[in-house]
């Protein structure tokens, strides 16, 4: 019957139908619901893994085994897995391995704008390219026929446009597969330079094989229209350049975004008076056509950064563009921020009252950088705030230690956060370490980790205890604060940043969103008491505002968590009870 | 028929997901061809949200652009300001009253302009303003401002209301159902 199904959920039908046993993945926008939704299969083993690169190295164990196996995760997370990948390239598979990786043009939720395409070609492992949600749930178990038929693993990219748009599918049944049975080859799994080399050729014999597959794959389809144009187009773009051209020009719509047609691209070139690419991103399919030789319209006219959109292409390639009124008045910007009764904020409000340097990461608390709070000038990728910090005290010495923090949540610690705290304990930096404890994944909307106690389908499992943790890696000075308790804090930050040995504090409370966490009676200001003096204001707290001179408490957004009453000097703020 | 476009805009975490979950299940059922696009991750934090529903015989772009949008329908008033661009010239918004100070204004680097409801009327645009909220707590929780919404923009649709009702039943708990469905109604005939 059909429904309609997000994209990320339509691949999660994919590995159903396509027999998958075994997913293993990490977490990350616009990646995350592939797993989640894999996960209401039961025919299907699914975990979230502490990072990209376990998962991967998970998923390739289990389809040695013999048995299908996927790993899903951001293009970020594709470098940190990248290291499995560029290798079982050469290994191939033995029952199918796919990997699911979403970009995010624009940067929805992402610190950069990186193209996975670059990876599939680097890795030489083949790539497939949905453009809606019924692509994704063919293509997935096309995936499977792939890696199976051609000894490799393959990629299947999304984006968040396709990732998080739903459109109609029509699902179809499971297809359970037959286990083939691992049997010992260390030539052909065990990568030292002997063995290698001997793949390495099979690697390149292996992309000639399937691009000579990919000259009439289904999946790379034209659909000649008007000839004055043709474009080639994939993914979300194809959607774009239909929206706004229709039948008047000629597509070539690739599905296969590695390796590239070669015949199938001369051809439909030499059918058309003028050829455009619209990609979103970097120009892999432009610079394709460059190097057969042909002219093309690309990058030239279209941009490199942000995401398409209808309007964007029409203006660039000759199309209707269309516009609406605005208002004279500027609009304020909402960015978004941390949640009233957030966790983070207590600590956030006492880093910036003593005026640390605080090297962050990634995750929910990275808006501790934004105002008032504005107290992080640092988040490069998971889990460099304990590395850098080390880097930071090493050049400054007593200078940085004695004012520098990193911070980093639960997840991403485990992430990533751990060998870099190994660092310190093993070469010895002054350093202070603070390990944002929300007990949950925050960021990508509440997914279980290693130190949570609970699995991805909220059963009881293995807990790791931070505290214990950092200790047995050589710390003595551990120690966990309510970073609800503004004075706990403060006089924790101070003592650890004057101890003459690395430290780690554990700002430790559950993110005011979980449904477990019970929340107290909403505070109210009492305007006798309220100088207007704005004190409050400097945490930043969405539920507080100033109207004529008084701070004001939005009910339907406060949970008391009582941080802005430590803050007033004039105990303006009232729980409901008193 | 010619590809409609409606756009549900708000603040991360006011529930947009439900309404255009609502919308989806209504519109496929009704035998179009649907496409609804939505935001996940950072900005669900209380930023800025926006999603598209877009239906007809066949819809291509997942998303909606300037001078698109038959229907706005906001959660918020600054929100239906800040999208009013999307709206075709003779498009409709259906919005909330209620006002949340983004960062900006609470730190005071901002104002939150007056007047909006009137300034998008004299921009051209229809409006059909009313406090969702009171209604929505009135039907039982400030959580149902969705349902609300929805009720008032079944007004300009030319579907059933068993369609809509049906719809409801598919996208919302059993325990919340008859909270929704009389927040609907409050919506509907305010």
């Amino acid at each position: 019957m059909k429904q309609l199904m997000l994209g990320n959920a339509a691949v999660a039908r994919g590995l159903y139908e396509a027999g998958c046993c075994v997913v293993s993945s990490y977490p990350g926008t616009p990646s995350t619901e592939i797993t989640e939704e894999a996960a209401k299969y039961d025919a299907i083993y699914c975990e979230w893994a502490p990072n990209e690169k376990v998962a991967m190295e998970v998923a390739f164990g289990a389809c040695l085994a013999g048995k299908r196996s996927f790993c899903g995760m951001k293009h970020v997370g594709l470098n940190v897995a990248a290291d499995p990948l560029y290798t079982m390239s050469y290994t191939g598979v033995n029952a199918g391995l796919v990997i699911g990786v979403a970009d995010d043009a624009g940067m929805h939720s992402s610190q950069n704008e990186q193209d996975s395409r670059h990876h599939a070609i680097a890795s030489k492992v083949p790539m497939l390219e949905p453009a809606d949600s019924a692509e994704a749930l063919e293509f997935t178990k096309l995936a499977y026929e792939l890696s199976e038929q051609f000894d490799t693993p393959v990629l299947i990219k999304m984006c968040t446009r396709v990732s998080h748009s739903q459109s109609v599918v029509e699902p179809g049944e499971r297809v359970e597969q037959e286990i083939r049975p691992y049997t010992k080859n260390i030539g052909k799994y065990v990568m030292m330079p002997g063995m290698a080399r001997l793949r390495h050729p099979l690697v390149e014999e292996r992309t000639r094989k399937l691009t000579e597959w990919a000259e009439t794959a289904p999946v790379n389809r034209v659909e000649m229209g008007g000839t004055k144009l043709g474009v080639i187009t994939s993914s979300t773009s194809y959607q774009y350049v239909k929206e706004v051209f229709g039948d008047t020009v000629s597509v070539l719509k690739l599905g296969m975004a590695n390796p590239l047609p070669v015949r199938l691209i001369r051809d439909f070139a030499s059918r058309v008076e003028k050829l455009a690419v619209v990609e979103e991103l970097d120009p892999i399919i432009e610079n394709h056509c460059r190097g057969l030789g042909l002219e093309v319209i690309g990058k030239d006219v279209l941009p490199m950064e942000d995401e398409f959109s209808q309007n964007l292409i029409a203006a660039r390639l000759g199309g209707t563009v269309h516009s609406g009124a605005a208002l004279e008045d500027v609009i304020p910007n909402r960015p978004p921020v941390m949640c009233a009764g957030c966790p983070h904020r207590g600590l956030f409000y006492t880093l910036s009252k003593n005026k640390c340097t605080v090297l962050g990461d990634i995750g929910c608390y990275t808006l501790g950088a934004m105002p008032p709070l504005a107290a992080m000038e640092m988040t490069l990728c998971m889990g460099a705030s304990v590395s850098s910090i080390h880097g930071f005290n090493k050049a400054l010495g007593a200078e940085g230690e004695g004012k520098t923090v990193a911070v980093i949540g639960d997840s991403t610690f485990m992430h990533s956060g751990m060998t870099g705290l190994a660092n310190i304990a093993y070469n010895q930096s002054n350093s202070t370490v603070i390990i944002l404890d929300n007990s949950i994944t925050g960021m990508t909307g509440h997914q279980q980790n290693p130190t949570t106690g609970y699995n991805i389908k909220g059963e009881p499992a293995g807990k790791i205890d931070l505290k214990a943790l950092c200790k047995a890696m050589g710390f003595r000075r551990v120690r966990v604060v309510d970073p609800y308790d503004l004075k706990a804090c403060d006089q924790a930050v101070k003592e650890e940043l004057a101890a003459e040995e690395p430290s780690v504090i554990i700002s430790r409370r559950p993110c005011a969103l979980l449904k477990y966490v019970k929340h107290k009676a909403p505070l109210r200001v009492n305007a006798d008491k309220c100088r207007g003096c704005s004190g409050c204001m400097k945490i930043g707290c969405p539920a507080i505002s100033m109207r004529e001179g008084k701070a004001v408490i939005d009910a339907t957004q406060c949970v008391g968590c009582g941080v802005c009453q430590q803050l007033c000097a004039f105990d303006a703020f009232e729980s409901k009870e008193g | 028929m010619e590809t409609k476009n409606v756009m549900i805009v708000g603040v991360g975490g006011q529930g947009s997901l439900l309404a255009s979950k609502l919308l989806g299940h209504l519109l496929l059922n009704q035998g179009y061809d649907v496409k609804v696009s939505e935001v996940h991750g950072m900005s669900q934090r209380g930023g800025s949200v926006v999603t598209y529903v877009r239906y007809g015989d066949k819809v291509a772009s997942p998303i909606i652009d300037r001078g698109e949008a038959d229907y706005i329908v906001s959660f918020e008033l600054l929100e239906a300001a800040r999208w009013l661009p999307y709206l075709k010239p003779d498009g409709q918004i259906v919005t909330s009253i209620q006002q949340i100070d983004p960062m900006p204004v609470i730190t005071g680097a901002a104002k939150y302009p007056e007047g909006l409801v009137e300034k998008m009327r004299a921009a051209g645009a229809k409006v059909d303003a009313m406090d969702c909220l009171a209604l929505a707590q009135e039907a039982g929780s400030a959580k149902a401002v969705n349902l609300v919404l929805m009720g008032r923009l079944s007004h300009y649709f030319d579907l059933p209301e068993e369609a809509w009702q049906e719809a409801i039943k598919a996208c919302v708990p059993a325990k919340f159902l008859e909270l929704n469905q009389k927040a609907f109604h409050l919506g509907k005939n305010a």
